[in-house]
């Protein structure tokens, strides 16, 4: 275990609202003296930063970074024992050579293991697979006394489901057994439909995605009357080996190509610009394809292809809310929708999905219903917006993603998550002196 | 903690009555969930604020502050419990100006409010905020402290001497995670400048207090209100003594 280094700067993905702590590096076997050194203003552990808000930084306390990467054997019933630290681009480039594949992930590979299941990620596949804790098979925990747990969802299921989206407060994730799935080739075969309003995306989705593992809208939230929620949908499964030609079958990922090397003085991300962006990025798209061959990073981390790309947002930064309204409650999608129209704000990444059933986390963001993300630059002026859509979601009975958050009001955390009094049950029991802390968890009160 | 969109949680205010403070307070209770520690001298004045900030709809905690008990602000900062995501150094007396300079002891009382008390919280809040690892630090000083005039030198030697202490001390808190905004009002139509002619380019606490959200959210390090006054004064720091001594200032 090394000395703590000097103070550092932390800021999550979406680069507002930075604080500073002390950078902690140690191995899993240090993991426990480093709990136990913890200061008066705790600690936490931090992956690789993709969260957009605050749940990975602590303003005067210790900050955990990842631990070494380690990738064990992919074992005949098909898991697959790794570090915490592992990141899933790591892992992905050690599966599939072996033909094997994660079940879960996110837009973007660059997050650990840890992370991936201390924010219970998901991804285009949750209808069909649920969250990444559902991949989970069990977990090593160091919990406040620098002991370690071993759980899983037979063995003390109330930590586990605790700790799977439990933003690193029940612990330090040091290691995890993973379920992987067989594939053929490094390649997914994609249907891609532009679709010209709300009703139509939506009605799509609800009748096909059965049809497809993998689903996920890209939405024009300029678009506006008649032209409101228009989308591109895309939809895919693994392609079969017959399918990718001569292509090498199981390509691991590439690293990126392009790197945005320094922040601008000024955002980029602007109304002129996006507008042109959505126009042109929906009329590109294909009224109906199917059969195309896309490679697996392409197809689910697009952005990955370029290192850095938060900081086009400029020194400001940028904030994602991403909701979730339960199945039934389409007419406050809709609403939602409507507003964020007519507020004009320059996005052009917004994404509609349909999640399948939740889990038993607590804090566990999905739920059966629809989730949309929307990008948009920080700005004081978005405070009224999103102060009304924290309203219309808690009236549908939805939620906002912890893991996005970087605004919130503590008051709607127990509407939004009923459970919020059990978590803290299960945290007393393995924390009680507070150790794990966040600046997340001092904002929300959590 | 501040958020991404720059709103806090946890206010500090010192010399909680003064109306910039007050203002400021109310534009973040407005949109948002928010607790003052209210540090003002007891009496109807302070319950007085206190009663308006729970009524803008932040919950207050009023703590006792006397600017010139200069060994109690330790004490003072140190008892509060909660984070301090803001703290505003809003106190200070304007004083008779011509007393100012001819009353020995106008002029220790405002030197030592104006100045050695504002170096005594500051010392006392970058201390604790370098602990937080967060925080901003907003200190009221004046354009009458950019060039300092005849006409009020007193209070603008002092507003001077604060304004270049907590430029200062940003410097010096930089990668602590600590910030500090100073503020340059022109006329602020106040209680404090009740009675006198406002000067061109005047505005008023709710000005001021737009201005403050918007620095603190920004992360802005210096702000003239209004925003046309750093020009004036950029001006008039350059003007020649024997010149600017004709000035109707």
């Amino acid at each position: 275990m090394s000395e703590p280094a000097p103070p550092t700067e932390f800021r999550g993905w979406g680069r507002t609202a930075p604080s500073v702590g002390r950078p902690v590096s140690a191995t899993a076997a240090e993991v426990a003296e480093v709990v136990r050194r913890a200061g008066p203003r705790g600690l936490i552990a931090r992956g690789l930063g993709r969260s957009y808000g605050d749940p990975a930084q602590n303003a005067g306390g210790d900050v955990l970074l990842p631990l070494p990467t380690g990738i064990g054997e992919v074992a005949a019933d098909g898991t697959v024992r790794v570090s915490a630290g592992t990141s899933l681009h790591d892992l992905m480039a050690a599966l599939l050579p072996r033909g094997r594949f994660v079940p879960v992930t996110p837009g973007t590979r660059y997050v650990t293991v840890g992370g991936a299941i201390a924010c219970d990620v998901h991804g285009k596949s949750h209808h069909v697979t649920g969250s990444f804790g559902r991949q989970v098979v069990d977990l090593d925990l160091v919990v406040g006394s620098g002991e370690t747990r071993t759980v899983g969802p037979d063995r003390d299921p109330d930590l586990f489901w605790a700790t799977v989206g439990g933003l690193g407060l029940t612990g330090v994730i040091t290691a995890a057994t993973l379920r992987t799935i067989p594939v053929e080739t490094a390649y997914a075969e994609v249907t891609t439909q532009r679709l010209a309003n709300l009703d139509e995306v939506m009605r799509e989705m609800r009748e096909g995605d059965r049809n497809f593992t993998y689903s996920v809208a890209w939405i024009d939230t300029l678009a506006r009357g008649a032209a409101l929620g228009r989308s591109v949908l895309s939809r895919g499964e693994h392609a079969t080996r017959d399918r990718v030609g001569a292509r090498d079958p199981l390509a691991p990922p590439r690293p990126p190509r392009v790197t945005v090397p320094v922040t601008p003085p000024v955002n980029l991300v602007t109304p002129l610009g996006v507008r042109a962006f959505n126009e042109a990025w929906f009329r590109k798209a294909p009224r109906h394809r199917t059969g195309e061959i896309q490679s697996l990073a392409q197809f689910f981390h697009p952005l990955d292809g370029i290192a850095g790309w938060n900081r086009a947002y400029g020194p400001r930064g940028f904030v994602q809310y991403q909701l979730v309204v339960p199945d039934g409650e389409d007419d406050a999608l809709v609403r939602i929708l409507e507003r964020i129209a007519a507020a004009r704000l320059p996005c052009f990444l917004a994404v509609l999905k349909r999640f399948g059933p939740g889990n038993d986390g607590p804090l566990s963001f999905p739920l059966a219903g629809w989730t949309l993300a929307y990008d948009v630059p920080a700005h004081p002026d978005l405070v009224p917006l999103l102060a009304w859509l924290d309203e219309q979601v808690v009236a549908a009975g939805g939620r906002v993603y912890l893991a996005k958050d970087s605004r919130l009001h503590p008051a709607l955390l127990p509407a939004m998550y009923p459970r919020l009094d059990e978590f803290r049950a299960v945290r007393e029991r393995v924390d009680p002196g507070r150790v794990f802390r966040s600046d997340l968890a001092r904002r929300l009160e959590i | 903690m501040l958020n991404a969109l720059g709103q806090p949680q946890t206010v500090l205010l010192l010399g909680g009555t003064s109306d910039i403070a007050l203002a400021t307070a109310r534009a973040w209770a407005r949109s948002g969930d928010l607790h003052v520690v209210l540090a003002a001298r007891p009496g109807p004045r302070r319950d007085a604020a206190v009663a308006d900030l729970e009524h803008a709809g932040a919950t207050v905690d009023p703590v006792d502050f006397e600017a010139e008990a200069l060994d109690t602000h330790a004490a003072l900062v140190a008892g509060i419990d909660r984070d301090i995501d803001v703290a505003l150094v809003a106190f200070g007396v304007l004083g008779d100006e011509e007393r100012a300079w001819q009353d020995h002891d106008a002029a220790v009382h405002l030197a030592t409010v104006n100045y050695t008390a504002p170096v005594s919280v500051g010392v006392c809040l970058a201390e604790r905020l370098t602990r937080q690892g967060h925080g901003v630090i907003v200190a009221l000083s004046s354009v009458a402290g950019e060039r300092v005039r005849r006409s009020n030198f007193v209070y603008g030697s002092s507003k001077a001497g604060m304004d270049g202490f907590y430029l200062g001390l940003g410097e010096a808190l930089r990668g602590t995670g600590a910030r500090v905004l100073v503020v340059r009002p022109g006329f602020v139509r106040t209680k404090m400048t009740q009675g006198r002619d406002p000067a061109p380019l005047s505005v008023d606490a709710d000005d001021v207090a737009a201005a403050i959200v918007r620095g603190v959210a920004n992360g802005d390090d210096l702000i003239w209100v209004p925003a046309a006054l750093r020009g004036v004064m950029s001006g008039l720091r350059h003007v020649p003594r024997a010149l600017f001594r004709k000035l109707p200032l």
